[in-house]
């Protein structure tokens, strides 16, 4: 198999709300500097995938926009992905794979949700027929999940506090992150519930913000990049929709994919996990095996900001930045899409 | 059977989703110019193209581009289409002119109507005037345009137009 | 005036909407036809045996399309599976005042349909509790034909 390496990763900070700028406005100067770090220039990459939704911005062919921070001339060759940007990056490294031509490859994801209310949005994946028409918001729907878990009693509402904890500690260290502290999880439990039982530190923030990747192949990304972070396994699996038909103690589909890609068993260094409530990285923890001696969100995770769309693509950069600068020799990234980690995407990242 | 009755083969199901929209820095500066009667383009440092409205970044090269640039309200009709079909809401009358008009000093079109101007003589290369609404009712929007209307003019020839801006094309 | 020389971009309120209008295919039809017309609720029987409820339109397993012949009746009270208490309902939810969402696996069914139950405060809730479905006062076919469900008595 062609050997495909993340070269590098960039970001916007985190903010709740971007004032200033729209969705190729963030995005520019990102891929600009992440380009201008590894010495390319864009008419160096080979291929383009991106990550968004039209639902996210208001307006169809959203995603277009953002081809200003890019530069497409001459013309491109360019896909998009209407969803995570973690799939962008399958996409990506599918087309790598069988096409040796394609040497260099531009992964980036975007969302600004503080334009709209992103708890109403997310119901546009559910069953058109059945359940959008109520308009499950998305915290309720976590919350079924997350009250199947204690009903089994497979886990306490500390745990997912312990969880929230942890993420917002590891945030400290990230500058670019939006929520950060050294909270206790006893206090984090006195406060009200959203949803029941989740808290507002069991959710996601509200984030908008823009993520880049770069991929490169085989000796391209050794003379781009001192250490690259190889891709050893990318495989991503489905879950059937509606909630009433899954067991919500698990996810299926993210244990699938995680054997796919070869992401059980093995050392696994770091690994960041796309779980946009604290009970789901519970879940994700047991389906991907973790090892206890694992460092899970280094960068603090869902808290250091959710760049819907883009917050799965996070994770891989997170974990191959750690790898390329020696923090770290393997780990595992995932992201996630639709209701209750309904789509998954795992992969295993390695330096040499 | 009465119509209640007749078994469901379709439901409603509606949408609606409120979006608070923010139109990022380039379009920001179109819209307060437009607000004071002007009309803004940028141009690119590489190309020398002039956009409008404004990015904050080059179509064709990425760079980032601060130059901004007045723009005529007058110009030349590039393409246009001839409507016919009424839609739901709609207050103009029907047929009209719909253009894609490139102002004098621009490399890029904006779209507008095209009104005053009989349908059969719609044509590319035909000199345009921006019509303004009266400037007590201006705000940040591009209904301070009524409509662009034929000035009389000699026709421009449009290739003659378009070559010189591909010509500016980066490659 | 420059580029990009304010802090903050000037902002539009706009909606983004659309009528929608679902086919249902033959299943789903029958479905909400029995909820519209006869206050009757039907899961859809499985080359395995299964009862789903909501009913799906093809075998899970086969992939074969399943038919109205496979309907059978459901509920109509069922047991909550799973549960949230929302404070604060949110626009276009099935009630107004503060309510729990639930997984409700109807008798005979073997999957759960989500909808709402109007319980009244959240200690009334838990799982494995009991639940009946109140119908609209004017139904026109959907699931908002069922109000929401509410604790059997």
């Amino acid at each position: 198999m062609r050997e495909v390496a993340v070269i590098a990763f960039g970001q916007t900070p985190n903010r709740r709300r971007e004032l200033a700028l729209n969705e190729a406005e963030m995005l520019a100067p990102v891929v600009a500097e992440m380009l201008k770090g590894v010495g390319l220039s864009r008419t160096d990459v080979d291929f383009t995938c991106s990550g968004s939704s039209d639902w996210i911005a208001g307006y169809s062919f959203s995603w277009v926009t953002a081809m200003d921070a890019l530069g497409a001339w001459p013309p491109i060759i360019e896909s998009h992905v209407e969803g995570e940007a973690a799939w962008a990056l399958y996409e990506a490294w599918v087309k790598m794979l069988v096409h040796e031509e394609l040497e260099v490859a531009l992964v980036y994801g975007f969302g600004r949700q503080s334009m709209s209310s992103p708890r109403e949005v997310m119901a546009m994946m559910n069953d058109p027929y059945l359940e959008t028409p109520l308009w499950p918001d998305t915290i309720s729907q976590a919350a079924l999940q997350a009250r199947a878990l204690l009903d089994a009693e497979l886990c306490t509402e500390r745990d997912f506090a312990e969880i929230a904890a942890r993420n917002l500690r590891h945030a400290e260290s990230n500058p670019l992150a939006q929520l950060s502290g050294q909270p206790d999880p006893a206090e984090l439990l006195e406060e009200p519930t959203i949803a029941s039982p989740l808290r507002k530190h069991d959710c996601p923030p509200i984030t908008d913000g823009a993520c880049a990747i770069l991929l490169a192949a085989g000796d391209r990304a050794r003379a781009l990049c001192k250490r690259p972070a190889w891709i050893r396994g990318l495989a991503h699996r489905i879950d059937v929709q509606a909630l009433g038909r899954r067991d919500l103690t698990r996810s299926q589909s993210a244990r699938l994919a995680a054997e796919a890609a070869g992401a059980i068993g093995g050392k696994v260094d770091i690994a960041e996990l796309h779980a946009p409530f604290t009970p789901q990285d519970w879940i994700l923890q047991r389906e991907l095996e973790i090892p206890e001696s694992t460092v899970i969100n280094p960068s603090g995770g869902i808290h250091q900001g959710n760049p819907m769309m883009g917050t799965g693509l996070v994770r891989f950069g997170e974990v191959a930045v750690r790898i390329i600068n020696g923090e770290a020799d393997r780990g595992v990234a995932h992201g996630t899409q639709g209701p209750c980690l309904q789509q998954n995407i795992v992969g295993v990242l390695e330096g040499e | 059977m009465s119509e209640s009755q007749k078994p469901v083969t379709n439901i409603s199901t509606p949408v609606a989703m409120h979006y608070n929209y923010s139109i990022g820095a380039g379009m920001s500066t179109f819209m307060r110019a437009i607000k004071e009667g002007k009309l803004l383009g940028v141009r690119c440092p590489d190309t020398g193209k002039v956009y409008v409205p404004p990015r904050l970044t080059s179509v064709e090269t990425a760079s980032p581009m601060s130059e901004l640039v007045e723009l005529s309200d007058k110009g030349v009709v590039y393409t246009y289409c001839i409507v016919n079909i009424r839609f739901y809401d709609q207050v103009l009358e029907i047929p009209y002119a719909y253009a894609y008009i490139v102002l004098d000093g621009a490399d890029s079109a904006i779209m507008h109507l095209v009104q005053e101007c009989p349908i059969e003589e719609m044509r590319p290369g035909m000199r345009v005037q921006a019509v303004w609404k009266d400037s007590s009712e201006w705000t940040e929007s591009m209904e301070n345009i009524q409509y662009f209307k034929p000035t009389g003019e000699p026709d421009m020839p449009i290739e003659t137009i378009m070559d010189e801006i591909r010509r500016k094309s980066h490659a | 005036m420059e580029l990009n020389d304010q802090a903050e971009a000037l902002r539009g309120e706009h909606i983004l909407q659309y009528p929608y209008r679902r086919a249902t295919g033959p299943i789903l039809g029958r479905f909400f036809t029995e909820i519209r017309d006869n206050g009757r609720l039907f899961g859809v029987k499985t080359a395995a045996g299964e009862v789903l409820c909501p009913p799906v339109d093809a075998d899970p397993d086969s992939l074969e399309d399943l038919t109205v012949d496979d309907l059978v009746e459901v509920g109509p009270a069922g047991s909550v599976t799973s549960w949230t208490w929302l404070n604060e309902p949110r626009p276009g939810n099935p009630l107004q005042r503060p309510f729990a969402w639930a997984l409700i696996k109807l008798d005979g069914a073997d999957s759960s349909l989500l909808h709402a139950v109007d319980a009244g405060s959240e200690s009334a809730m838990r799982t494995g509790m009991r639940v009946v479905p109140q119908f609209a006062d004017e139904r026109t076919g959907g699931i908002r034909d069922i109000a929401c469900f509410v604790p059997e008595v």
